[in-house]
């Protein structure tokens, strides 16, 4: 991978947006094969100590990343704006063509966020869809952003009380496009269930669900309110409060009976869902549960007979699914409003 | 209880899901299988997108124990898997890989398979559905098929069963309508699943895409303003050591009559009303069947064909292709063919539609390119410039997926001088993604029994209707020299005899 910089310190947005455009220019001149990615900007608001942390997240996503990324490191007290613009590529071979991907990383102070929109609107690819992630919090810097922003990225899982994260994710609902990287946690088990009930003997199962429990690494709680949020939407179930310190426990009304939920904690110690389990009211069931190489299934018939067997699939890691966030920013998914809205009946 | 039409968990899925299902290949230790089928599988596996319950059968000649053949798939996975395989899904999806030796026309062999089928439905508890993938060589296909059907292994009774059946079907018209009767003794068209993989591109979904999701073309797209088409796929490397199966196929068989023809289809067709299955191979068919074939007689005036002799590929002398190893030194086959084609509707009436194919030519490319007339007013003059050019739109499949529309735009200074430019869209700078590999998505179409992107009986008989008179005047025609291009070239001038004047081949 080649690189081209430049570097400015106590710099201006319209310098940067210069150096953006004279770098293209030069490397589209010095090779006619070599053109800019335009996909997706995303623009990241960070501590500035943690900084590197994020880069090697995002250096993690694979072949899923943004093609400008603005990288804000916020520095408190800085007054002044400095800058690092590199244009990656790959010198392309033959008739091929080679594509630059942009990196701007900006150092500035915390008092540039309440106009951070100045700053960030002349960097960003005009024409492309501009993504906001700000995983340490930085409220405010989302906030000036959200004029420009079409999708936000955020995590609930990152918040200690679900509640909170998932009010604040309904919050931002009503001015962008939400990609919940809590809600992508669950994505393999939402499949797993959808084809678990697909054949036409099993559908009919569905309307009989009376178990639904959901097992959770201790910081996972909203991914695992929003899997049930998930059923509840989908299953026409009424969400009611769940009640308990730490593991959440009650009902969602069904139309001729009542479900009962439980989303309890484990000691798992990568993000996410641990298992699931559903059980239908003449004994019926189905466990999925994390193993090696994919899901450990257990089928439970009505009449005792229990069978298991691997459900194939390999992890994604916390690198895999933030870059499942970066390319959900060009998709639109319907079912995580009404999930959202029935996780947060739950969380009362 | 009440059934339920339809399953209110996978509405916003991306991944539709699969229901529990064996595949049973035959072939299982051929070339395809290697290269290609294993290694899908994996990254299926690898995805999380197999079914939840995937059990995997081979059927093949050698004689292996089922151990030896989960080594050879763990070798051709690790060889040829576009992701790295992870160990634990690898092994779980090797170990439970069964393996049954045999010919393919041994009853006994259809027993086991049947036997194996039903000891993997005990075992999950339930009747899996069954999909019998043929990678064998082509005169298999009819023998597994009967064979499958005197087994009973047909049956859809308790479950979904179906049958994919690998290119090429067929030699020409009478054996392809052959060997559908044949198929259709035993299953329903609606198991039947004929797989063209250049159909699971991307690329070729994405020329559906192109025409139907833009207000822009679709006014052109028509004889009012297209002049002419020209769709080429050209090699610049030459048949690569299969000289058995290239001189009994040729270019016209291995390129045109099922890549190029379902091009062209998609290209030409009137918008479907919607993109389930039927629907769009009725479209295709309807386009397919306007094409008027050529009789005999009148093939040398709309076809050519060609071969490459000696060259210079890359700087590098290259053999012609008569002295390739296993090329009869009198081979007639041609490994370069050109056709010009008439869609008699009224969309197309009158269009040219001119297709070329090759190997050892100066470069590897497939594109469609639209050529369309020129203004009927130019207040322009051109001289100091090359001029105003008639606009073209070229739909690059591969090596760079893409569009590019020339368009006429005013050379900078004071006088109103025009040049063509290009204005150019790459999917790749677009979506930085890595597209699925075509047979990964054809392999999850057929297990969910999805037929979209597979050909149908009456289509299949429609694209070897065009071809098949073409070869039968080539067959005829013993005694006429085959024209020679030098490998490297731009392919044989001769080409050009099948173009109406003003028109010329885009250069390679």
């Amino acid at each position: 991978m080649s690189e081209d910089i430049w570097n400015a310190r106590d710099t201006a947005p319209e310098a940067i947006d210069s150096a953006l455009r004279e770098l293209l220019r030069e490397r589209h001149a010095a090779n006619h094969a070599l053109v800019p990615a335009r996909v997706l900007n995303l623009v990241v608001v960070v501590d500035r100590s943690w900084k590197g942390e994020i880069a090697n997240r995002l250096e993690r996503v694979g072949r899923y990343h943004a093609s400008r990324t603005v990288l804000c490191a916020v520095e408190p007290g800085r007054t002044t704006i400095d800058a690092r613009v590199v244009m990656s590529y790959e010198e392309p071979t033959g008739d091929a063509l080679g594509v630059i991907l942009e990196q701007v990383e900006i150092d500035l102070g915390d008092e540039h966020l309440t106009n951070l929109e100045s700053v960030i609107d002349p960097i960003v690819a005009a024409e492309i869809p501009t993504m906001i992630w700000c995983p340490h919090g930085h409220i405010e810097a989302i906030n000036a952003l959200l004029g420009i922003a079409d999708v936000i990225l955020l995590d609930s899982d990152d918040e200690p009380e679900p509640a909170l994260a998932l009010a604040r994710a309904a919050e931002l609902l009503g001015s962008a496009y939400v990609v919940d990287l809590a809600w992508l946690r669950t994505t393999p088990w939402r499949e797993r269930l959808a084809a678990s009930f697909d054949p036409p003997e099993r559908r009919q199962l569905l309307w009989q669900i009376c178990t639904v429990a959901a097992r959770h690494q201790a910081s996972s709680a909203a991914s695992a309110t929003l899997l049930a949020g998930w059923l509840a939407s989908r299953l026409d179930w009424q969400a009611t409060p769940l009640s308990g310190n730490g593991d959440l426990h009650g009902v969602a009304h069904a139309h001729a009976h009542d479900v009962e939920v439980s989303l309890d904690s484990s000691d798992q110690v990568v993000p996410g869902l641990t298992g699931v389990t559903v059980a239908v009211r003449d004994g019926w069931s189905l466990s999925l549960d994390r193993a090696s190489g994919g899901l450990c299934a257990r089928r439970r018939e009505r009449d005792g007979t229990e069978t298991s067997w691997q459900v194939l699939g390999a992890s994604r890691g916390e690198g895999g699914i933030l870059g499942e966030g970066v390319r959900q920013a060009l998709l639109r998914d319907p079912t995580y409003s009404p999930a959202l809205a029935c996780a947060r009946a739950f969380c009362g | 209880m009440t059934a339920v039409a339809e399953n209110p968990l996978v509405e916003g899925l991306e991944r539709l899901p699969v229901h529990p299902t064996v595949l049973v290949i035959f072939g299982a230790t051929g070339d395809l299988a290697h290269r290609k089928l294993l290694p899908a599988l994996y990254n299926l596996a690898h995805q999380g997108a197999l079914p939840e319950r995937f059990e995997l059968v081979g059927v093949s000649r050698s004689k292996y124990a089922h151990e030896e053949f989960q080594q050879i798939a763990r070798e051709s996975i690790e060889r040829f898997s576009r992701t790295k395989p992870d160990p634990a899904v690898l092994d779980g999806l090797l170990s439970d890989m069964r393996y049954i030796p045999g010919v393919f026309d041994d009853d006994s062999v259809y027993a086991e398979v049947g036997r194996t089928l039903d000891d993997l439905d005990g075992k999950a508890g339930y009747p899996l559905s069954r999909v019998f993938y043929l990678s064998t060589a082509p005169q298999f296909f009819p023998v597994i098929v009967g064979e499958l059907g005197k087994a009973g292994l047909n049956s859809a009774e308790q479950r979904d069963t179906r049958v994919v059946i690998e290119k090429p079907f067929g030699y020409d018209l009478a054996s392809a309508r052959r060997l559908n009767a044949d198929v259709l003794k035993v299953f329903d068209e609606s198991q039947v699943f004929r797989i063209d993989h250049y159909l699971g591109k991307e690329t070729v979904q994405n020329l559906m895409a192109f025409r139907f999701a833009n207000a822009l073309f679709e006014p052109v797209w028509n004889r009012n303003f297209v002049d002419y088409v020209q769709i080429t796929a050209v090699e610049d490397i030459g048949i690569e050591g299969r000289a058995g199966y290239y001189e009994g196929a040729g270019a016209l068989r291995d390129l045109v009559q099922n890549h190029m023809l379902q091009l062209l289809a998609l290209l030409t067709m009137e918008p479907p009303a919607s993109f389930e299955a039927n629907r769009l191979r009725d479209e295709k068919l309807k386009v397919l069947e306007s094409i008027v074939p050529p009789v005999v007689e009148s093939v040398p005036s709309m076809a050519m064909r060609s071969q490459y002799g000696p060259g210079v590929q890359a700087g590098v002398p290259a053999r012609g292709y008569r002295e390739e190893d296993g090329v009869a030194p009198d081979s007639r086959t041609e490994t370069y063919a050109a056709l010009r084609l008439q869609i008699s509707n009224w969309r197309w009436a009158g269009v040219p539609f001119y297709l070329r194919t090759g190997k050892r030519v100066a470069r590897k490319l497939t594109e469609i390119a639209v050529q369309l007339k020129p203004v009927p007013h130019l207040a322009f003059q051109s001289q100091g410039s090359v001029g105003v050019q008639p606009n073209q739109i070229v739909l690059t499949v591969q090596p760079d997926e893409g569009v590019s529309i020339s368009l006429g735009a005013k050379i900078p200074g004071p006088r109103m001088r025009i040049r063509p430019v290009s204005m150019e869209f790459h999917y790749g700078t677009s979506f930085v993604s890595q597209s699925p590999e075509a047979y990964e998505r054809l392999i999850l179409d057929a297990m969910r029994g999805d037929a979209t992107l597979f050909t149908r009986n009456d289509e299949i008989e429609a694209l070897w209707g065009i071809v098949d008179p073409i070869l039968t005047a080539w067959k005829q025609d013993t005694a006429s020299p085959i024209p020679q291009y030098p490998a490297g070239s731009q392919g044989p001038p001769d080409a050009n005899s099948l173009l109406a004047p003003g028109h010329a081949w885009r250069r390679l």
